[in-house]
């Protein structure tokens, strides 16, 4: 059986910590803003789970573009972990920002240009999962997946520079709002660096779960294996 | 009488723990797909190789 590397186990006790660190800066460190109230600390981990998504999907096309060029099973492994961890974490970016906008722009939902290339972009990765399931042959899917999350990852810039690009209600935290942008505030440097732990806490939730969800794979591609040779 | 120009911050407390419920439970529901996969995988494999062990020496 597969033994857990000790490396594994460090960098879980060191994305535990770093996350708890994160939460405690947003609950405690952070100062309240001054107009939005409270809900402005899902700020934090709204973006970071956003970046986590985007983090993702990139790590899944340089993995597809990596099978292309080598064709080895190992990178299919790491681009459907990558698009399968990045689909959770865009959603969660998502379903909060959703929970912000209740209060600040007094909606759930709006098709906002960032709203709604996010949503098409979390639609794109979606459905590379159900083609996947479709499809029997090992090579076959890998290639399939290779090449839909090279092209899927298209709507990643798209969905990051919509809110600079055009125009949009949804503040822009790096760079400059656009006019009619509602909920946007001036980070403080309390504020800030509470921002900055909490991408560097996803960014390790993303290593460490990344790394679990290859492993997971890599028993899965071993029981298949194990399965055709039963009914051989 | 004086009044305050001051506008105390909106009461969005509620909205806060919403939103870092769904964090949270997101993740540790994410957490919890995988090791529950992880296990019957395992499981799965330990079966088909007693399987396997079982039909060799045939």
């Amino acid at each position: 059986m597969d033994a857990k590397p000790k490396l594994l186990t460090a960098l879980d006790s060191i994305t535990v910590i770093l996350l708890a660190i994160a939460t405690l800066m947003v609950f405690f460190y952070a100062p309240m803003e001054a107009v939005m109230g409270q809900v402005q600390r899902v700020f934090y981990f709204h973006v970071a789970a956003g970046w986590v998504g985007m983090l993702g999907f990139l790590v899944a096309a340089i993995a597809g573009i990596a099978y292309l060029r080598s064709g080895n099973r190992r990178w299919d492994i790491v681009g459907l972990s990558a698009v399968e961890i990045g689909m959770v974490f865009a959603l969660i970016n998502i379903v909060t920002g959703s929970i912000w906008a209740r209060p600040i722009w007094n909606t759930w939902w709006t098709w906002d240009p960032r709203l709604t290339t996010a949503t098409i972009m979390e639609l794109i990765y979606a459905a590379y999962l159900l083609l996947r399931q479709g499809i029997e042959d090992p090579d076959r899917r890998a290639r399939f997946g290779a090449v839909y999350a090279i092209v899927g990852f298209l709507s990643v810039p798209l969905t990051f520079f919509s809110a600079r690009l055009f125009r949009t209600i949804h503040p822009v935290v790096i760079g400059t709002n656009q006019p009619g942008a509602t909920g946007d505030f001036d980070m403080t440097p309390l504020m800030l660096q509470t921002f900055m732990v909490s991408l560097l806490a996803f960014s390790f939730v993303f290593a460490d779960l990344l790394w679990h969800r290859i492993r997971l794979g890599r028993l899965a591609d071993r029981v298949e294996q194990l399965k055709l040779k039963t009914v051989e | 009488m004086m009044t305050s120009l001051a506008q105390a911050p909106a009461e969005t407390t509620a909205y806060m723990i919403a939103g870092y419920a769904v964090i949270f439970g997101m993740m540790l529901i994410y957490v919890i797909s995988l090791f529950v996969r992880r296990r019957n995988l395992q499981q799965d494999a330990e079966l088909l190789e007693s399987l396997q062990e079982k039909e060799q020496p045939r």
